[in-house]
C-alpha cells in the first residue's frame, strides 16, 4: 500500500487541493479508504488527518469501511421509482444475496441506494463502481449477477449494459447548431473582447443553472477585480433529480462548452479553468479528457491560443456524490479538496472564489449558449424568448410521457405545449425545476417556462393520474434530508424533522395540528437556512400543500393530538423477546374518537 | 462623520469592516448567538443570530455592516424562529440539563431561557453518541455537541494546534479529534488550551472541576445571557 499511496501523491504533486481525486483512486483500488492510507496521506500532503477523514465522511462515494469489489448503487430518484425501482432492488438483493446497505459476507459485492444518477430517461438506473448502468430489468440483473459471481472484471462486461443514450428529441436554436471548432473564439478575437462582452450583454443571457443571474454582468464584475489571477469554473454537478441535459451537452456538444469556457477566460483574463463533473458521470471522463487533448493539439487550449498570446487550460475534477456541491461556493470548496460546505457571502465567487481568487462559475448550458452568441451576435439570441428571459431553454423531460429526453424551447413556451410534444396524457401535475422547484397542477398548464413565471434549471418531471402526490413529496423530502450538508441548524435538523413529520402524517399518525406544524416547519427551514438547498428543501411540501390542502388533511386522524412517540411501536423489541403478540402485549396511547 | 445602520429603529454606528454583530455589540445591542465568539473568525452556522436586513434574512455574525441597512433584531417573529432553532439544537442531541455538570454555565441553556423556551416542541432524536473520557484532564461528551466549531477554531487560531474537526454530512455530522486512535488522550490537547474551555455547552469539560461552583451560584443562575454577553464582549468589540 505504501508505494501505491506514495506514487499517487506524487502524481498529484502532493497538492491537497487534489484530495478528492486521490481519494477516488484509493477507493477504486481498495474499495474503501484504509486508515493506513489516511495516515500516510496526512504526512505526504501535510494535511491534518482530521481534514482527510472529514472529506471521506462527507462524500457518499467514499467509505471508511470495506465495500464490495463490485459496489452497486441503485438510483433512488422518483423517476426510477416510477419505473419499478423498488421491486428491482429487492430482486437484485435476493439474487446477489446481499441486503440493501450491506456488504456480502465474502466481500465481493455491496448494494445500496444513491441519489438520482441523471439517467431518468433511461432508468431504472444505477452505478457499478461508479460506472452508469441503464435500463435495468430482471434480465439485466440476472446477467449482472452472473458477471459478479464469476468475478468478471468490469471491462469484460458487455458494452450494452453501460450504454447511455442522448435522446435528443426536439432540438432548437442551440442544439441544431453545429459550430466549427474554434469559430466562437475566432469570432471573439475578430470582433474584440469588449465588443463580444457587449454582444453577450445584448443577448440577455441569464445563467442556466437555476438562479438566472445575468451572465455578462457576472463576467464583467469578475474582469474588474483588481486581483489578476482568475478562474473559470463550469458547473457540471447536475444533481437536481430529473435533470440530465448537461450530461447530453457534455456527451455531444463538449467542444462548444469548452469553447464557451475559453471565451470567458479570454474576457476575464483567466489562465486556468475547471470542469466540475459529478461523479455519477464518470463514463464521460475519458471522452472529455480526449476532447481537451484534441483542443490542445488544435491550438484552442494551452499556450498562445489561436496565436493571440492567450494562455488557458482546463482541468476536469470529479465529484464524489454530494448534491450540495452544485451550489457554487460549495463546489469551489470541493475543488479545493474540502467538504462541500457553502461559504458565507459576501464575498461572492466573482471576488473571492477558487483559492480566494476571482472566479466565474457558470452552468454547462450557459457556456454553450455563450459560445453560440459569440458567433451569431446578441440580437440572434435576444430575438427569441420573453422580455426577461431571452433565448431558449434546454429541458430534460422524464416521468409519465411517451418520449422522455432532451427538448429545447424558446422561453415563453406553455407547459401544455411541452406536454403535447413529449406525449403526456392524463396528466396529474408536473414538477418543474426538480424537487427544489414547483409542483404545478393540471389546471395551470397555460403557465410558461420563463424566469418571470416557472423557472427551471432543466428538470421537468411529468406525473399522470395514477401517481400519489404524497409519495412523490416524501421521496423529495427524503432526498433533501439525505443531501443536507449539515452546516446550518435549520436545514440540518429541520430537513430531518420535516421527514419525520411528513412520515407521521403519511403513515396516518397525524392529528389536527399536524399539518399546521408541518407548514410552520417548512417556513422556518425556508427563511432561516444558510443556502439554496435549505431555502428550497421545503418546496415539495409547500407547493403541494398550497394546491392540495385536502390531501394532507384527509391523512389526519380525527383526534386532537397524536404524540410523536409511538408507544406501541416502542414495545416491539419487548414483544419479540417475550415471543408475545396477543392483545395484552399492545398498548393504544390515545383512543380514537369514533 | 461616522457611518451608521439602524437596529430596530435605533441608530448604531459602525466602522468599515465590522459585521452587524460587531457593530451591535459595540453599541450595547445583544443579538443572540452560539457559534459566534469575538476572538475568532465567524462561522455562521447556528443561525441564531439571523436578523432581517432591509427585508432579507442575514446572519449578523458574518454579514458586513453597510450604510443604509435597516436591521430588525428584537422582533416577535425573529424571537419565535430563534426559539425554534434552539429547540432544534436541543432535540438533535441529548441535553439532560438537570444532570449535566455544565448547567447554569451553559450558553445553550441560557439562550433557551432568554428566548423563553418552555419545551422541546419537536420530537427528540435520541441519537446514540459516545463519551470520550480517555484523557486525564479533559473530556468530551458528544451528546451535547452542537457543532459550533468553536473548539476547532480555538485550537487552530489560539492554541496553534489542530485537535478538533467536524466530520460527516448532514445529521451524521460529528466531532472528531486528531489522533490515529480517535481518542482525546492521544491528541496534544492540554487542559490549559483555550479549546478545552471554549465550548458553549457541556460537550467539552475539564475533569475534576464539576461542582466547584455550586448550582445556584453559576453564571446564568442570576443573570440573563444578554447581560453577560454584553459585559464580556462589549469592550473588545468597541475598541
Ligand atoms: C443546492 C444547489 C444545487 C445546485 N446545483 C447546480 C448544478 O448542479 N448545476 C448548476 O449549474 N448550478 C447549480 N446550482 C446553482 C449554482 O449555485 C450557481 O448559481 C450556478 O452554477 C451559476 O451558473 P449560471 O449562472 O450559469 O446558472 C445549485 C444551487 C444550489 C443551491
Ligand atoms: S442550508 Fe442545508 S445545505 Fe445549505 S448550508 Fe445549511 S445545512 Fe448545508
Ligand atoms: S464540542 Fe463544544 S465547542 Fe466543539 S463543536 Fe461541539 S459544541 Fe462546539
Ligand atoms: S452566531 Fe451567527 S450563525 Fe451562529
Amino acid at each position: 500500500m505504501t508505494k501505491f499511496i506514495q506514487d499517487l501523491a506524487e502524481t498529484h504533486r502532493y497538492q491537497s487541493t487534489h484530495l478528492l481525486d486521490i481519494l477516488r483512486s484509493i477507493q477504486t483500488h481498495y474499495h474503501y479508504i484504509p486508515e493506513a492510507a489516511i495516515e500516510q496521506l496526512a504526512e505526504l500532503l501535510k494535511t491534518p488527518r482530521t481534514q482527510i477523514i472529514s472529506v471521506v465522511e462527507f462524500y457518499s462515494f467514499f467509505h471508511l469501511s470495506p465495500h464490495g469489489e463490485y459496489e452497486i448503487l441503485i438510483s433512488d430518484s422518483i423517476t426510477d421509482h416510477m419505473l419499478g425501482k423498488k421491486s428491482l432492488i429487492d430482486y437484485l438483493s435476493k439474487k446477489l444475496n446481499v441486503a440493501v446497505g450491506e456488504v456480502r459476507q465474502d466481500g465481493v459485492v455491496s448494494l445500496d441506494n444513491t441519489s438520482c444518477t441523471g439517467m431518468c430517461d433511461q432508468g431504472p438506473a444505477g452505478l457499478v463502481n461508479g460506472h452508469a448502468l441503464t435500463h435495468l430489468d430482471h434480465q439485466r440483473i440476472d446477467l449482472i449477477t452472473d458477471l459478479i459471481n464469476q468475478q468478471k472484471p468490469l471491462n469484460e462486461w458487455p458494452d450494452n449494459l453501460f450504454l447511455v443514450e442522448d435522446n435528443i428529441i426536439k432540438p432548437g436554436l442551440l442544439l441544431n447548431q453545429s459550430i466549427n471548432q474554434g469559430s466562437a473564439l475566432q469570432a471573439t478575437f475578430k470582433r474584440g473582447l469588449k465588443e463580444t462582452l457587449s454582444e453577450l450583454e445584448q443577448s440577455g443571457l441569464r445563467g442556466r443553472g437555476g438562479a438566472g443571474f445575468k451572465t455578462a454582468t457576472k463576467w464583467k464584475f469578475c474582469s474588474e477585480e483588481p486581483e489578476t489571477l482568475r478562474y473559470v469554473v463550469c458547473n457540471a454537478d447536475e444533481g437536481e433529480p430529473g435533470t440530465f441535459k448537461d450530461r447530453v451537452l457534455l456527451n455531444t456538444y463538449a467542444h462548444q462548452v469548452f469553447e464557451g469556457m475559453t471565451l470567458c477566460a479570454a474576457i476575464i483574463e483567466a489562465q486556468q479553468g475547471f470542469l466540475y463533473l459529478r461523479g455519477e458521470y464518470l463514463h464521460l471522463y475519458e471522452k472529455l479528457q480526449g476532447i481537451l487533448e484534441e483542443r490542445r493539439q488544435a491550438g484552442l487550449l494551452g499556450n498562445n491560443i489561436l496565436k493571440q498570446g492567450m494562455n488557458f487550460d482546463i482541468e476536469i475534477c470529479l465529484g464524489a456524490g454530494a448534491y450540495i456541491c452544485g451550489e457554487e461556493s460549495a463546489l469551489i470548496e470541493s475543488l479545493e479538496g474540502k467538504m462541500g460546505i457553502p461559504r458565507n457571502r459576501p464575498p461572492y465567487p466573482v471576488t473571492q472564489g477558487y483559492l480566494d481568487k476571482p472566479t466565474v462559475v457558470n452552468n454547462v448550458e450557459t457556456f454553450m449558449a455563450a459560445a453560440s452568441i459569440a458567433i451569431n451576435g446578441g440580437a440572434w439570441f435576444a430575438n427569441i424568448g420573453t422580455e426577461k428571459s431571452k433565448g431558449t431553454k434546454i429541458l430534460s423531460i422524464c416521468g409519465d410521457c411517451a418520449r422522455p429526453g432532451i427538448y429545447e424551447y424558446p422561453f415563453g413556451t406553455s407547459i401544455q405545449t411541452v406536454l403535447d410534444d413529449c406525449g403526456a396524457s392524463d396528466v396529474l401535475g408536473v414538477q418543474i425545476g426538480g424537487p427544489s422547484g414547483t409542483f404545478i397542477a393540471n389546471h395551470e398548464f397555460k403557465r410558461q417556462l420563463a424566469f418571470e413565471d416557472l423557472a427551471t434549471g432543466g428538470s421537468f418531471i411529468v406525473f399522470d393520474n395514477s401517481r400519489n402526490i404524497l409519495e412523490i413529496v416524501n421521496n423529495f423530502i427524503h432526498f433533501f434530508a439525505h443531501e443536507s450538508c449539515g452546516f446550518c441548524t435549520p436545514c440540518r435538523v429541520g430537513t430531518s424533522l420535516l421527514k419525520k413529520q411528513l412520515d407521521k402524517i403519511i403513515e396516518g399518525h397525524g392529528s389536527a395540528g399536524d399539518v399546521v406544524a408541518l407548514e410552520e416547519l417548512c417556513q422556518l427551514i425556508k427563511t432561516q437556512s444558510h443556502c439554496g438547498l435549505g431555502q428550497t428543501a421545503a418546496n415539495p411540501v409547500l407547493t403541494t400543500l398550497e394546491r392540495y390542502p385536502e390531501l394532507y388533511q384527509s391523512q389526519l386522524k380525527k383526534i386532537s393530538y397524536e404524540p410523536g412517540f409511538d408507544l406501541d411501536g416502542a414495545l416491539e423489541t419487548a414483544r419479540r423477546l417475550a415471543k408475545r403478540n396477543d392483545a395484552g402485549a399492545h398498548l393504544a396511547q390515545v383512543e380514537e374518537e369514533s | 462623520m461616522s457611518k451608521s445602520i439602524t437596529i430596530d429603529g435605533n441608530t448604531v454606528p459602525f466602522e468599515e469592516g465590522q459585521t452587524i454583530m460587531e457593530a451591535a455589540t459595540a453599541a450595547g445591542v445583544y443579538i443572540p448567538h452560539l457559534c459566534h465568539h469575538l476572538e475568532f473568525a465567524p462561522h455562521g452556522s447556528c443561525k441564531l443570530c439571523n436578523v432581517k436586513v432591509n427585508g432579507r434574512v442575514c446572519s449578523a455574525c458574518t454579514f458586513p455592516a453597510m450604510e443604509g441597512q435597516e436591521v430588525l433584531n428584537n422582533t416577535q417573529e425573529l424571537t419565535d424562529d430563534r426559539q425554534k432553532i434552539t429547540q432544534m439544537l436541543f432535540v438533535e442531541g441529548n441535553h439532560f440539563c438537570p444532570s449535566c455538570e455544565k448547567t447554569g454555565n451553559c450558553q445553550l441553556q441560557a439562550v433557551a431561557y432568554h428566548l423563553n423556551m418552555l419545551d422541546d416542541h419537536y420530537p427528540l432524536f435520541f441519537p446514540t453518541r459516545k463519551v470520550d473520557a480517555s484523557h486525564a484532564e479533559v473530556m468530551i461528551d458528544h451528546n451535547r455537541c452542537i457543532f459550533c466549531t468553536l473548539c476547532v477554531r480555538a485550537s487552530q487560531q489560539k492554541d496553534g494546534k489542530d485537535v478538533f474537526a467536524i466530520s460527516g454530512r448532514g445529521l451524521k455530522k460529528h466531532l472528531i479529534v486528531n489522533a490515529q486512535s480517535g481518542l482525546l488522550k492521544d491528541t496534544d490537547i492540554e487542559a490549559t488550551d483555550q479549546a478545552a474551555h471554549i465550548c458553549p455547552t457541556g460537550a467539552i469539560l475539564i475533569k475534576h472541576t464539576a461542582y466547584q461552583v455550586p448550582i445556584g451560584e453559576r453564571i446564568y443562575d442570576h443573570k440573563q445571557i444578554d447581560q453577560v454577553s454584553l459585559e464580556k464582549e462589549h469592550d473588545q468589540h468597541g475598541k
